[in-house]
């Protein structure tokens, strides 16, 4: 099915700076098709901000540092956008995992296929 | 689907962001609920303004632009950013990265940004770059910057689409022949060299004032230094397009650039209606027959045309 103005936010939390992982992740989504929004590292309110303006149909969470700051923007772009899912990558360990999963959120951890997350993300699109 | 949409209008002009977010996507969508829309959508505002950023790949537009809406945002009012990036040709995904240079702005209310993708559009802006100006303007943003994907000479739809054009160059960029090519060096209102920590700005400014030499004062363009990344030269672009608004307003060459405007996108929005109606005679048989016909040598290509043209038209006829 066709992918065509699909649109998707990548977004990362936590101070560290890895931006390899989304910036691959990104680059399999675009050649699926969709169009991905990069905001890179982000406050919980630019999310959300982001999530509403580009009128994006599903939110990729790139987690680094504590998983509570993730937690948070997650329930804070559910707030705005609850139509929205939302998927996270990133170093999650295991309790996090179970944790987020607890939320409705899917998890890709270190690991993931990347023709997991494409058809995951053409899946919560409503395309699969 | 009407009232649905006029709803959406409704909510959006109230200040409704996500509102205003979706309306977007319909423009970008087209079709029907696209023309809906626009009808919804005439004439002018009053009060807005269009500033469109332009220049190749890497020269520093969406830094330039995100130091420059911290200018705007110094004052109050509020600004809206289109901020266009190509569409891959082969997969039609895109990867829009302008987001990530307006994080110091990310979060503000006074602030609407919107990345989109060309979406095989050519000429540097979307389809739908227009429309969402308009849609913006409807819904209470007067001020929209447009950011172009990086361009290299011929990709000019900025200067149909907005009232001030910035032209974005570096040090070391060409020498006076590229200065006075054809082009992109045409329509700048105000030049920018970017990254002018860099080797090669002497040059770069000689070149371009070189070639800049033979316009009339009053419409020779600025030549400004920007270091975006520290913010330098910001304050001076911004002042720089309040200046040439103010100049083309009293000049009453607003006037005439806004009519160049309408009339560059109704051409457009023809063109893209006759292609349709061309596509859809190419669909049928009778195009089919003269395919065969002039393949065959029973027809030659001249009159083929005439004879498609005339179909066109009936075809064009019966629609009404």
């Amino acid at each position: 099915m066709d992918t065509a103005g699909k649109r998707i936010l990548m977004a990362k939390t936590g101070l560290d700076g890895h931006w390899r992982g989304p910036t691959v992740v990104a680059k399999a989504l675009r050649d699926a098709g969709f169009e991905v929004i990069m905001i890179g590292m982000a406050r919980p309110e630019e999310m959300v901000q982001a999530s509403v303006d580009e009128d994006v149909d599903l939110v990729g969470l790139n987690i680094g540092g504590h998983i509570d700051v993730a937690v948070r923007a997650i329930n804070m772009v559910r707030e705005s956008r609850p139509e929205v899912p939302i998927f996270v990558g990133g170093v999650v360990p295991p309790h996090a995992k179970r944790k987020l999963e607890a939320l409705g959120v899917e998890v890709y951890p270190p690991g993931s296929q990347l023709p997991d997350i494409v058809a995951a993300a053409r899946r919560l699109t409503g395309l699969a | 689907m009407h009232e649905q949409l006029k709803q959406q209008l409704e909510h959006a002009q109230a200040g409704d962001r996500g509102a205003l977010a979706r309306l977007i996507s319909v423009l970008e969508s087209g079709g029907s609920d696209a023309a809906i829309l626009e009808r919804c959508l005439r004439a002018r505002h009053g009060g807005g303004y269009t500033v469109g950023i332009t220049g190749a790949p890497g020269a520093g537009k969406s830094t330039l632009v995100s130091a420059l809406l911290g200018e705007v945002l110094a004052e109050p009012g509020r600004v809206a950013l289109l901020a266009v990036d190509p569409s891959s040709p082969l997969s039609r995904g895109a990867l829009l990265g302008d987001r990530v240079r307006m994080q110091p702005h990310a979060g503000s209310p006074d602030v609407f940004i919107r990345s989109m993708a060309s979406r095989g559009h050519l000429g540097g802006l979307a389809m739908a770059t227009r429309s969402a100006r308009r849609l913006l303007e409807a819904c209470g943003w007067p001020l929209t910057l447009i950011e172009t994907v990086g361009v290299g000479q011929v990709e000019l739809d900025v200067a149909s689409a907005t009232d001030t054009v910035v032209v974005v160059l570096n040090p070391g960029w060409g020498d006076e022949v590229q200065a006075n090519k054809a082009g992109l060096m045409e329509v700048a209102d105000i030049f920018v060299i970017n990254k002018a920590d860099k080797a090669g700005l002497d040059a770069t400014r000689r070149d371009l004032e070189g070639a800049l030499a033979s316009l009339p004062p009053e419409r020779r363009p600025q030549v400004l230094e920007t270091i975006a990344t520290e913010g330098k030269g910001a304050a001076a672009l911004w002042q720089a397009i309040r200046d040439h608004r103010a100049a083309i307003t009293a000049s009453g060459e607003l006037e005439q650039r806004r009519l160049a405007q309408v009339r560059s996108e109704l051409k457009g929005m023809m063109d893209a209606l006759l292609a349709n109606q061309v596509q859809r005679l190419f669909e049928g048989q009778d195009a089919h027959a003269r395919v065969l016909a002039v393949s065959e040598g029973s027809l030659d290509i001249a009159t083929a045309s005439d004879q498609m043209l005339d179909l066109l038209y009936d075809q064009a006829a019966g629609r009404v």
